[in-house]
Protein backbone atom coordinates (compact mmCIF):
# COMPACT_ATOMS: atom_id res chain seq x y z
CA UNK A 1 0.00 0.00 0.00
CA UNK A 2 1.22 3.32 -0.64
CA UNK A 3 -0.73 5.55 1.46
CA UNK A 4 1.03 7.24 3.87
CA UNK A 5 -2.46 9.36 5.59
CA UNK A 6 -5.94 7.80 5.14
CA UNK A 7 -9.05 8.92 6.61
CA UNK A 8 -12.34 6.61 7.39
CA UNK A 9 -15.52 8.43 7.26
CA UNK A 10 -13.97 11.32 9.24
CA UNK A 11 -16.11 13.35 11.16
CA UNK A 12 -16.44 16.62 13.47
CA UNK A 13 -19.52 17.99 14.80
CA UNK A 14 -19.64 21.11 16.62
CA UNK A 15 -22.74 21.50 18.20
CA UNK A 16 -25.09 21.30 15.67
CA UNK A 17 -22.60 21.91 12.99
CA UNK A 18 -21.32 19.39 11.08
CA UNK A 19 -17.98 20.71 10.26
CA UNK A 20 -16.91 17.57 8.11
CA UNK A 21 -19.16 14.82 7.80
CA UNK A 22 -18.32 11.40 6.51
CA UNK A 23 -14.74 12.38 4.98
CA UNK A 24 -13.05 9.18 3.28
CA UNK A 25 -9.30 10.11 1.82
CA UNK A 26 -6.25 8.81 1.09
CA UNK A 27 -2.91 10.36 0.77
CA UNK A 28 -0.61 8.80 -1.45
CA UNK A 29 3.27 8.69 -0.56
CA UNK A 30 5.14 11.41 -2.37
CA UNK A 31 2.40 13.36 -4.11
CA UNK A 32 1.04 16.27 -3.35
CA UNK A 33 -2.27 16.70 -2.94
CA UNK A 34 -4.58 20.29 -3.60
CA UNK A 35 -7.80 20.27 -0.93
CA UNK A 36 -9.69 22.86 -2.52
CA UNK A 37 -13.41 24.59 -1.50
CA UNK A 38 -15.10 27.64 -1.22
CA UNK A 39 -14.61 29.46 2.87
CA UNK A 40 -16.35 27.61 5.30
CA UNK A 41 -15.87 23.97 3.69
CA UNK A 42 -13.85 22.35 6.70
CA UNK A 43 -10.45 22.50 5.09
CA UNK A 44 -8.89 24.05 8.34
CA UNK A 45 -10.98 21.96 10.57
CA UNK A 46 -9.44 18.50 8.64
CA UNK A 47 -5.75 19.99 9.26
CA UNK A 48 -7.08 20.49 13.10
CA UNK A 49 -8.02 16.97 13.16
CA UNK A 50 -4.96 15.43 10.92
CA UNK A 51 -2.40 17.29 13.68
CA UNK A 52 -4.85 16.48 17.27
CA UNK A 53 -5.85 20.06 18.18
CA UNK A 54 -9.35 18.19 18.31
CA UNK A 55 -10.04 14.57 18.48
CA UNK A 56 -13.08 13.74 15.76
CA UNK A 57 -16.18 13.00 16.73
CA UNK A 58 -16.36 9.68 14.85
CA UNK A 59 -13.89 8.30 12.33
CA UNK A 60 -10.36 7.06 12.35
CA UNK A 61 -6.97 8.81 10.93
CA UNK A 62 -4.43 6.25 9.52
CA UNK A 63 -0.98 7.76 9.39
CA UNK A 64 1.12 5.07 8.25
CA UNK A 65 -1.07 2.41 8.82
CA UNK A 66 -1.43 3.54 12.48
CA UNK A 67 -4.22 5.34 14.16
CA UNK A 68 -3.57 8.59 15.33
CA UNK A 69 -6.88 9.87 16.03
CA UNK A 70 -6.81 11.08 19.66
CA UNK A 71 -3.20 11.59 20.42
CA UNK A 72 -1.57 14.24 21.44
CA UNK A 73 -0.83 16.99 19.25
CA UNK A 74 3.46 16.29 20.14
CA UNK A 75 2.48 12.85 19.79
CA UNK A 76 1.36 13.04 16.00
CA UNK A 77 3.95 16.15 15.28
CA UNK A 78 6.34 13.71 16.12
CA UNK A 79 5.79 11.18 14.60
CA UNK A 80 6.22 13.18 11.11
CA UNK A 81 3.32 15.58 10.43
CA UNK A 82 3.92 19.20 10.40
CA UNK A 83 1.87 22.10 9.81
CA UNK A 84 1.90 25.55 8.32
CA UNK A 85 -0.81 28.11 9.32
CA UNK A 86 -2.83 30.87 7.22
CA UNK A 87 -2.13 33.26 9.72
CA UNK A 88 2.22 32.96 10.72
CA UNK A 89 2.41 31.48 13.85
CA UNK A 90 6.27 32.17 14.27
CA UNK A 91 7.39 32.88 17.98
CA UNK A 92 7.60 36.21 17.39
CA UNK A 93 9.98 37.16 20.35
CA UNK A 94 12.42 34.55 19.69
CA UNK A 95 15.17 34.70 17.59
CA UNK A 96 14.84 33.10 13.79
CA UNK A 97 17.24 30.26 15.11
CA UNK A 98 15.42 29.58 18.12
CA UNK A 99 12.08 28.92 16.21
CA UNK A 100 13.71 26.21 13.81
CA UNK A 101 16.21 24.97 16.45
CA UNK A 102 12.99 24.76 18.87
CA UNK A 103 11.17 21.93 16.04
CA UNK A 104 14.40 20.47 15.50
CA UNK A 105 15.31 19.94 19.56
CA UNK A 106 11.73 17.71 20.04
CA UNK A 107 13.71 15.08 18.64
CA UNK A 108 16.20 15.58 21.03
CA UNK A 109 14.71 16.29 24.29
CA UNK A 110 17.42 17.29 26.65
CA UNK A 111 16.65 17.52 30.41
CA UNK A 112 16.91 20.49 32.43
CA UNK A 113 19.31 19.13 35.04
CA UNK A 114 21.51 17.72 31.70
CA UNK A 115 21.48 21.18 30.43
CA UNK A 116 22.19 23.08 33.56
CA UNK A 117 25.26 21.03 34.54
CA UNK A 118 26.38 21.34 31.09
CA UNK A 119 27.12 17.75 30.26
CA UNK A 120 29.33 17.08 27.20
CA UNK A 121 25.66 15.12 25.98
CA UNK A 122 24.19 18.41 26.52
CA UNK A 123 26.38 20.54 25.03
CA UNK A 124 26.89 17.59 21.85
CA UNK A 125 23.28 17.89 21.52
CA UNK A 126 23.10 22.07 21.20
CA UNK A 127 26.05 22.05 18.55
CA UNK A 128 24.44 19.54 16.45
CA UNK A 129 20.98 21.35 17.20
CA UNK A 130 22.64 24.65 15.98
CA UNK A 131 24.41 23.30 13.02
CA UNK A 132 21.60 21.43 11.74
CA UNK A 133 19.50 24.47 12.02
CA UNK A 134 21.74 26.96 10.59
CA UNK A 135 22.31 24.82 7.86
CA UNK A 136 18.37 24.61 7.33
CA UNK A 137 18.33 28.23 7.44
CA UNK A 138 21.17 29.02 4.59
CA UNK A 139 19.29 26.23 2.42
CA UNK A 140 16.52 28.65 2.51
CA UNK A 141 18.47 31.96 2.51
CA UNK A 142 17.78 33.08 6.02
CA UNK A 143 21.16 32.31 7.79
CA UNK A 144 22.01 35.87 8.11
CA UNK A 145 18.86 36.44 10.05
CA UNK A 146 19.39 34.12 12.57
CA UNK A 147 19.73 36.23 15.03
CA UNK A 148 17.16 38.89 14.17
CA UNK A 149 13.67 38.30 16.56
CA UNK A 150 11.43 36.41 14.16
CA UNK A 151 8.63 38.91 14.62
CA UNK A 152 11.13 41.86 12.96
CA UNK A 153 11.41 39.44 9.45
CA UNK A 154 9.71 40.74 6.21
CA UNK A 155 6.28 39.13 5.32
CA UNK A 156 7.95 36.92 2.64
CA UNK A 157 11.04 35.62 5.06
CA UNK A 158 8.38 34.78 7.62
CA UNK A 159 6.16 33.00 5.44
CA UNK A 160 9.56 30.69 4.51
CA UNK A 161 10.64 30.82 7.91
CA UNK A 162 7.46 29.15 8.79
CA UNK A 163 8.20 26.52 6.60
CA UNK A 164 11.73 26.05 7.39
CA UNK A 165 10.65 25.77 10.87
CA UNK A 166 8.28 22.79 10.30
CA UNK A 167 10.95 20.84 7.79
CA UNK A 168 13.45 20.89 11.27
CA UNK A 169 11.04 18.45 12.92
CA UNK A 170 12.08 15.99 9.51
CA UNK A 171 8.15 15.64 8.62
CA UNK A 172 7.06 12.58 6.27
CA UNK A 173 3.69 14.85 5.51
CA UNK A 174 4.00 18.77 5.35
CA UNK A 175 0.18 20.30 5.84
CA UNK A 176 0.63 23.55 4.63
CA UNK A 177 -2.41 25.70 4.94
CA UNK A 178 -3.02 28.86 2.46
CA UNK A 179 0.96 29.33 2.06
CA UNK A 180 -0.15 31.95 -0.70
CA UNK A 181 -2.02 34.31 1.41
CA UNK A 182 -1.71 37.81 1.23
CA UNK A 183 0.53 37.18 -1.70
CA UNK A 184 0.16 38.51 -5.29
CA UNK A 185 0.05 36.55 -8.59
CA UNK A 186 4.12 36.75 -9.24
CA UNK A 187 4.89 36.29 -5.82
CA UNK A 188 2.49 33.31 -5.72
CA UNK A 189 3.87 31.93 -8.39
CA UNK A 190 7.34 31.90 -6.95
CA UNK A 191 6.34 30.12 -4.28
CA UNK A 192 4.94 27.77 -6.44
CA UNK A 193 8.21 26.78 -7.95
CA UNK A 194 9.89 26.91 -4.36
CA UNK A 195 7.32 24.73 -2.97
CA UNK A 196 7.67 22.57 -6.08
CA UNK A 197 11.88 22.23 -5.14
CA UNK A 198 10.86 21.47 -1.30
CA UNK A 199 8.61 18.91 -1.96
CA UNK A 200 11.94 17.14 -4.08
CA UNK A 201 14.25 18.48 -2.30
CA UNK A 202 13.17 16.68 1.34
CA UNK A 203 10.96 13.59 -0.19
CA UNK A 204 7.66 14.96 1.20
CA UNK A 205 4.43 14.41 1.05
CA UNK A 206 2.60 17.41 0.79
CA UNK A 207 -1.69 18.19 1.65
CA UNK A 208 -2.01 21.71 0.14
CA UNK A 209 -4.97 23.80 1.46
CA UNK A 210 -4.90 27.10 -1.25
CA UNK A 211 -7.30 29.28 -2.50
CA UNK A 212 -5.08 30.33 -5.09
CA UNK A 213 -6.40 28.34 -7.84
CA UNK A 214 -3.29 28.65 -10.57
CA UNK A 215 -0.98 27.48 -7.88
CA UNK A 216 -3.27 24.70 -6.54
CA UNK A 217 -3.57 23.60 -10.41
CA UNK A 218 0.34 23.82 -11.35
CA UNK A 219 1.39 22.30 -7.68
CA UNK A 220 -1.00 19.21 -7.28
CA UNK A 221 -1.17 15.86 -8.41
CA UNK A 222 -4.33 15.57 -6.93
CA UNK A 223 -7.72 17.71 -5.86
CA UNK A 224 -9.80 16.72 -3.61
CA UNK A 225 -12.94 19.51 -3.58
CA UNK A 226 -14.76 20.14 0.29
CA UNK A 227 -18.26 21.90 0.63
CA UNK A 228 -19.83 22.04 3.93
CA UNK A 229 -17.28 19.43 4.98
CA UNK A 230 -18.12 16.87 2.60
CA UNK A 231 -16.39 16.19 -0.71
CA UNK A 232 -17.58 16.99 -3.60
CA UNK A 233 -15.60 15.80 -6.04
CA UNK A 234 -12.13 14.73 -6.56
CA UNK A 235 -8.99 14.09 -9.51
CA UNK A 236 -6.49 15.28 -11.26
CA UNK A 237 -6.84 19.11 -12.04
CA UNK A 238 -7.93 19.02 -14.97
CA UNK A 239 -11.23 16.74 -14.38
CA UNK A 240 -11.59 18.85 -11.00
CA UNK A 241 -11.67 22.28 -13.12
CA UNK A 242 -14.44 20.73 -15.73
CA UNK A 243 -16.45 19.48 -12.88
CA UNK A 244 -20.08 21.35 -12.52
CA UNK A 245 -20.31 20.56 -9.14
CA UNK A 246 -17.22 22.39 -8.42
CA UNK A 247 -17.87 25.46 -10.36
CA UNK A 248 -21.19 25.40 -8.78
CA UNK A 249 -20.11 25.33 -4.96
CA UNK A 250 -17.78 27.96 -5.92
CA UNK A 251 -19.84 30.04 -7.70
CA UNK A 252 -23.28 29.14 -6.94
CA UNK A 253 -24.18 28.75 -10.77
CA UNK A 254 -22.36 27.53 -13.98
CA UNK A 255 -19.25 29.08 -14.72
CA UNK A 256 -15.67 29.31 -15.45
CA UNK A 257 -13.08 28.82 -12.77
CA UNK A 258 -10.92 31.29 -12.38
CA UNK B 1 28.97 56.37 54.08
CA UNK B 2 29.75 53.21 56.10
CA UNK B 3 26.11 53.36 57.02
CA UNK B 4 24.86 53.27 53.44
CA UNK B 5 27.42 50.64 52.91
CA UNK B 6 25.51 48.66 55.84
CA UNK B 7 22.26 49.58 54.42
CA UNK B 8 22.98 47.85 50.98
CA UNK B 9 24.29 44.84 52.19
CA UNK B 10 21.19 44.47 53.90
CA UNK B 11 18.71 45.36 50.94
CA UNK B 12 20.81 43.04 48.84
CA UNK B 13 19.98 40.03 51.48
CA UNK B 14 16.28 41.15 51.21
CA UNK B 15 16.41 41.79 47.70
CA UNK B 16 17.79 38.02 46.51
CA UNK B 17 14.97 36.54 48.82
CA UNK B 18 12.55 38.44 47.12
CA UNK B 19 13.74 37.91 44.39
CA UNK B 20 13.78 34.22 44.03
CA UNK B 21 9.94 34.18 45.15
CA UNK B 22 9.37 36.42 42.47
CA UNK B 23 10.88 34.85 40.01
CA UNK B 24 8.25 31.94 40.32
CA UNK B 25 5.30 34.29 40.28
CA UNK B 26 6.74 35.64 36.70
CA UNK B 27 7.89 31.97 35.46
CA UNK B 28 4.12 30.66 35.78
CA UNK B 29 2.73 33.62 34.76
CA UNK B 30 5.26 33.32 31.48
CA UNK B 31 4.01 29.98 30.67
CA UNK B 32 0.16 30.14 31.97
CA UNK B 33 -1.01 34.02 31.90
CA UNK B 34 -1.56 32.77 35.53
CA UNK B 35 -1.10 34.24 38.92
CA UNK B 36 0.02 31.24 40.83
CA UNK B 37 -1.59 32.68 44.59
CA UNK B 38 -0.52 29.06 46.13
CA UNK B 39 3.01 30.21 45.62
CA UNK B 40 3.94 32.49 48.69
CA UNK B 41 2.44 29.30 50.75
CA UNK B 42 4.89 26.87 48.83
CA UNK B 43 8.07 29.70 50.11
CA UNK B 44 6.60 29.46 53.81
CA UNK B 45 6.75 25.55 53.43
CA UNK B 46 10.25 25.58 52.18
CA UNK B 47 10.70 26.46 55.99
CA UNK B 48 8.93 24.27 57.29
CA UNK B 49 10.43 21.24 55.59
CA UNK B 50 13.87 22.55 56.48
CA UNK B 51 11.99 22.75 60.68
CA UNK B 52 11.23 18.83 59.80
CA UNK B 53 13.82 17.98 57.92
CA UNK B 54 16.42 19.08 60.71
CA UNK B 55 13.97 18.00 63.33
CA UNK B 56 14.38 14.33 61.76
CA UNK B 57 18.04 13.87 60.76
CA UNK B 58 20.74 17.15 61.69
CA UNK B 59 21.61 17.81 58.29
CA UNK B 60 24.71 20.23 56.88
CA UNK B 61 22.82 23.42 55.33
CA UNK B 62 23.74 22.26 51.80
CA UNK B 63 21.69 19.13 52.14
CA UNK B 64 19.13 20.89 53.53
CA UNK B 65 18.62 23.45 50.92
CA UNK B 66 18.71 20.89 48.16
CA UNK B 67 15.76 18.45 49.98
CA UNK B 68 13.89 21.41 50.24
CA UNK B 69 14.57 22.29 46.86
CA UNK B 70 13.12 18.90 46.08
CA UNK B 71 10.52 18.61 48.10
CA UNK B 72 9.02 22.20 47.37
CA UNK B 73 9.60 20.74 43.18
CA UNK B 74 7.36 18.19 43.85
CA UNK B 75 4.57 19.64 45.58
CA UNK B 76 4.89 22.56 42.65
CA UNK B 77 4.37 19.90 39.69
CA UNK B 78 1.31 18.26 42.13
CA UNK B 79 -0.41 21.45 42.30
CA UNK B 80 -0.08 21.78 38.94
CA UNK B 81 -1.13 18.76 37.94
CA UNK B 82 -3.86 18.22 40.45
CA UNK B 83 -5.42 21.87 41.35
CA UNK B 84 -4.15 23.78 38.02
CA UNK B 85 -4.17 21.18 34.87
CA UNK B 86 -7.95 20.71 35.15
CA UNK B 87 -8.76 24.09 35.15
CA UNK B 88 -6.65 25.02 32.31
CA UNK B 89 -9.82 26.13 29.82
CA UNK B 90 -12.07 26.83 32.69
CA UNK B 91 -12.76 30.80 32.92
CA UNK B 92 -10.20 32.53 34.29
CA UNK B 93 -12.18 33.67 37.70
CA UNK B 94 -12.37 29.92 38.43
CA UNK B 95 -8.30 29.68 37.88
CA UNK B 96 -7.82 31.96 40.08
CA UNK B 97 -10.26 31.14 43.02
CA UNK B 98 -8.64 27.28 43.16
CA UNK B 99 -5.15 29.06 43.32
CA UNK B 100 -6.25 30.97 46.35
CA UNK B 101 -7.94 28.04 47.69
CA UNK B 102 -5.04 25.91 47.48
CA UNK B 103 -2.52 28.46 49.28
CA UNK B 104 -5.49 29.01 51.63
CA UNK B 105 -5.36 24.79 52.06
CA UNK B 106 -1.44 24.45 52.73
CA UNK B 107 -1.25 27.18 54.74
CA UNK B 108 -4.58 26.16 57.28
CA UNK B 109 -2.89 22.74 56.96
CA UNK B 110 0.23 24.06 57.99
CA UNK B 111 -1.17 25.96 60.87
CA UNK B 112 -3.52 22.62 62.14
CA UNK B 113 0.37 20.89 62.16
CA UNK B 114 1.93 24.26 63.98
CA UNK B 115 -0.38 26.58 65.28
CA UNK B 116 2.77 28.56 67.01
CA UNK B 117 5.73 30.43 65.06
CA UNK B 118 8.45 28.19 65.71
CA UNK B 119 12.34 29.37 65.94
CA UNK B 120 15.00 28.25 63.22
CA UNK B 121 17.74 26.03 64.61
CA UNK B 122 20.88 27.84 62.99
CA UNK B 123 22.21 26.28 60.34
CA UNK B 124 25.48 27.75 60.05
CA UNK B 125 28.01 29.04 62.25
CA UNK B 126 27.64 32.74 63.40
CA UNK B 127 30.98 34.21 61.53
CA UNK B 128 31.33 37.72 60.58
CA UNK B 129 33.71 39.72 58.73
CA UNK B 130 34.43 43.36 58.19
CA UNK B 131 35.66 44.64 54.96
CA UNK B 132 36.63 48.70 56.04
CA UNK B 133 34.38 49.09 58.80
CA UNK B 134 31.13 47.02 57.53
CA UNK B 135 30.35 44.22 58.72
CA UNK B 136 28.97 40.99 56.78
CA UNK B 137 27.80 37.78 58.09
CA UNK B 138 28.27 34.30 56.65
CA UNK B 139 24.75 33.55 56.64
CA UNK B 140 24.60 37.12 54.25
CA UNK B 141 26.96 36.08 52.41
CA UNK B 142 25.02 32.25 52.01
CA UNK B 143 22.10 33.91 51.04
CA UNK B 144 23.36 35.98 48.40
CA UNK B 145 25.16 33.84 46.85
CA UNK B 146 23.13 30.90 47.02
CA UNK B 147 20.40 33.61 45.37
CA UNK B 148 22.79 35.62 42.90
CA UNK B 149 23.69 31.23 42.08
CA UNK B 150 20.38 30.37 41.19
CA UNK B 151 19.11 33.61 39.43
CA UNK B 152 22.33 32.62 37.03
CA UNK B 153 21.36 29.42 37.12
CA UNK B 154 18.00 30.04 35.74
CA UNK B 155 19.00 33.25 33.34
CA UNK B 156 21.36 30.11 31.64
CA UNK B 157 18.44 27.65 31.42
CA UNK B 158 15.83 30.45 30.30
CA UNK B 159 18.19 31.83 27.65
CA UNK B 160 20.43 29.41 26.94
CA UNK B 161 18.90 25.69 26.63
CA UNK B 162 15.77 23.79 24.48
CA UNK B 163 14.18 23.97 27.77
CA UNK B 164 14.49 27.36 27.71
CA UNK B 165 13.09 28.02 24.36
CA UNK B 166 9.83 25.47 24.89
CA UNK B 167 9.21 27.83 27.85
CA UNK B 168 9.15 30.91 25.84
CA UNK B 169 7.33 29.51 23.33
CA UNK B 170 4.97 28.30 25.00
CA UNK B 171 4.59 32.12 26.33
CA UNK B 172 3.76 33.32 22.85
CA UNK B 173 1.16 30.18 21.86
CA UNK B 174 1.15 26.90 23.47
CA UNK B 175 -0.32 25.20 20.70
CA UNK B 176 2.27 25.33 18.04
CA UNK B 177 4.75 24.03 20.98
CA UNK B 178 2.15 20.71 20.70
CA UNK B 179 2.57 20.73 17.06
CA UNK B 180 6.00 20.87 17.01
CA UNK B 181 6.18 17.75 18.88
CA UNK B 182 6.75 19.30 22.39
CA UNK B 183 4.89 18.01 25.33
CA UNK B 184 3.60 21.53 26.34
CA UNK B 185 2.27 20.04 29.77
CA UNK B 186 5.69 18.46 30.45
CA UNK B 187 7.29 21.96 30.07
CA UNK B 188 4.67 23.45 32.18
CA UNK B 189 4.94 21.30 35.01
CA UNK B 190 8.76 21.44 34.84
CA UNK B 191 8.35 24.90 35.12
CA UNK B 192 6.03 24.75 38.51
CA UNK B 193 8.74 22.65 39.67
CA UNK B 194 11.44 25.38 39.08
CA UNK B 195 9.78 28.18 40.33
CA UNK B 196 8.40 26.16 43.26
CA UNK B 197 12.03 24.62 44.28
CA UNK B 198 12.97 28.79 43.74
CA UNK B 199 10.39 29.44 46.79
CA UNK B 200 11.15 26.61 48.78
CA UNK B 201 15.13 27.54 48.66
CA UNK B 202 13.58 31.51 49.77
CA UNK B 203 11.81 29.73 52.36
CA UNK B 204 14.84 28.17 53.97
CA UNK B 205 16.55 31.61 53.39
CA UNK B 206 14.10 33.24 54.63
CA UNK B 207 13.76 31.15 57.84
CA UNK B 208 17.85 31.41 58.66
CA UNK B 209 17.90 35.14 57.82
CA UNK B 210 15.15 36.17 60.01
CA UNK B 211 14.70 32.80 61.90
CA UNK B 212 10.92 32.61 63.22
CA UNK B 213 8.54 30.91 60.83
CA UNK B 214 5.23 30.88 60.61
CA UNK B 215 2.48 29.21 58.91
CA UNK B 216 1.64 33.20 57.85
CA UNK B 217 4.75 34.02 56.43
CA UNK B 218 3.68 33.04 53.12
CA UNK B 219 1.08 35.89 52.60
CA UNK B 220 3.44 39.02 54.31
CA UNK B 221 6.22 37.68 52.30
CA UNK B 222 5.12 36.01 49.15
CA UNK B 223 2.83 38.79 48.57
CA UNK B 224 5.42 41.21 48.65
CA UNK B 225 7.60 38.87 46.46
CA UNK B 226 4.30 39.22 44.00
CA UNK B 227 4.35 42.92 43.82
CA UNK B 228 8.02 42.92 42.90
CA UNK B 229 7.11 40.82 40.02
CA UNK B 230 4.48 42.84 38.81
CA UNK B 231 6.71 46.23 39.33
CA UNK B 232 9.46 44.35 37.26
CA UNK B 233 6.45 43.53 34.47
CA UNK B 234 5.12 39.97 35.25
CA UNK B 235 6.11 37.18 32.80
CA UNK B 236 9.83 39.07 32.36
CA UNK B 237 12.45 37.16 34.88
CA UNK B 238 14.62 39.52 34.70
CA UNK B 239 12.17 42.45 35.44
CA UNK B 240 10.86 40.27 38.77
CA UNK B 241 15.05 40.38 40.12
CA UNK B 242 14.99 43.65 39.42
CA UNK B 243 11.39 44.72 41.25
CA UNK B 244 12.66 42.66 43.77
CA UNK B 245 15.62 44.11 44.41
CA UNK B 246 14.08 48.10 44.55
CA UNK B 247 11.73 46.63 46.67
CA UNK B 248 14.46 45.40 48.98
CA UNK B 249 16.02 48.81 48.87
CA UNK B 250 12.70 50.62 49.56
CA UNK B 251 12.07 48.59 52.73
CA UNK B 252 15.76 48.72 53.97
CA UNK B 253 15.96 52.66 53.70
CA UNK B 254 12.32 53.26 54.80
CA UNK B 255 13.09 51.57 57.86
CA UNK B 256 16.08 53.27 58.76
CA UNK B 257 14.62 56.56 58.59
CA UNK B 258 11.02 56.04 59.19
CA UNK B 259 9.40 53.40 61.74
CA UNK B 260 9.16 50.06 60.41
CA UNK B 261 5.37 50.64 60.34
CA UNK B 262 5.38 52.46 57.27
CA UNK B 263 7.34 49.53 55.34
CA UNK B 264 4.57 48.31 53.46
CA UNK B 265 3.02 51.71 53.53
CA UNK B 266 5.60 52.90 51.31
CA UNK B 267 5.91 49.66 49.24
CA UNK B 268 2.52 49.17 48.02
CA UNK B 269 2.82 53.07 47.62
CA UNK B 270 5.16 52.20 45.15
CA UNK B 271 3.78 49.78 43.05
CA UNK B 272 0.37 52.10 42.23
CA UNK B 273 3.15 54.83 41.25
CA UNK B 274 5.03 52.82 39.21
CA UNK B 275 1.99 51.15 37.49
CA UNK B 276 0.38 54.24 36.62
CA UNK B 277 3.07 55.42 34.63
CA UNK B 278 4.28 51.62 33.31
CA UNK B 279 1.02 49.50 33.46
CA UNK B 280 3.15 46.81 32.29
CA UNK B 281 5.71 46.76 34.97
CA UNK B 282 9.69 48.05 34.62
CA UNK B 283 10.31 45.49 32.06
CA UNK B 284 7.18 44.30 31.34
CA UNK B 285 5.60 44.54 27.50
CA UNK B 286 2.19 44.73 26.32
CA UNK B 287 1.25 40.93 24.62
CA UNK B 288 1.16 41.33 20.98
CA UNK B 289 0.19 37.65 20.16
CA UNK B 290 -2.31 35.55 21.92
CA UNK B 291 -3.44 32.41 20.69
Amino acid sequence: MSGLLETRRLTRQFGGLRAIGDLSLSVNRGEILGVIGPNGAGKTTLFNLLTGIYPPSSGEILFEGLPIAGLRPSEIARRGVARTFQNIRLFRQLTVLENVRIAYDSQIVCSPPDALLSTPHARLREKESINASMELLELFELGSLAENRAGDLSYGAQRRLEIVRALALDPKLLLLDEPAAGMNPSEAMQLTDFLRWVHGKFSLTIVLIEHHMQMVMALSDRIEVLDFGVRIAGGKPDEVKGNPRVIEAYLGTEGELP
Amino acid sequence: MKYLAQQAINALQLGSIYALIALGYSMVYGVLTMINFAHGDVFMLGAFFCLLLIALVPVPFWLALIVVMAATALLGTLIERFAYRPLRKAPRVSAIITALGCGLVIQNTTLGISPYARPMPRLLENATYQFGGVTITMLQIVIIGVSLGLMLALDFLIRKTSFGMAMRAIASDRAMVSLLGIPANEIIAITFAIGAALGGAAGLLYGMAYPVVSASMGITVGWKAFVAAVIGGIGNMRGAVLGAFILGSVEVMTVAVLPSTYRDLISYSLLLLILVFKPYGLLGKPALHKA
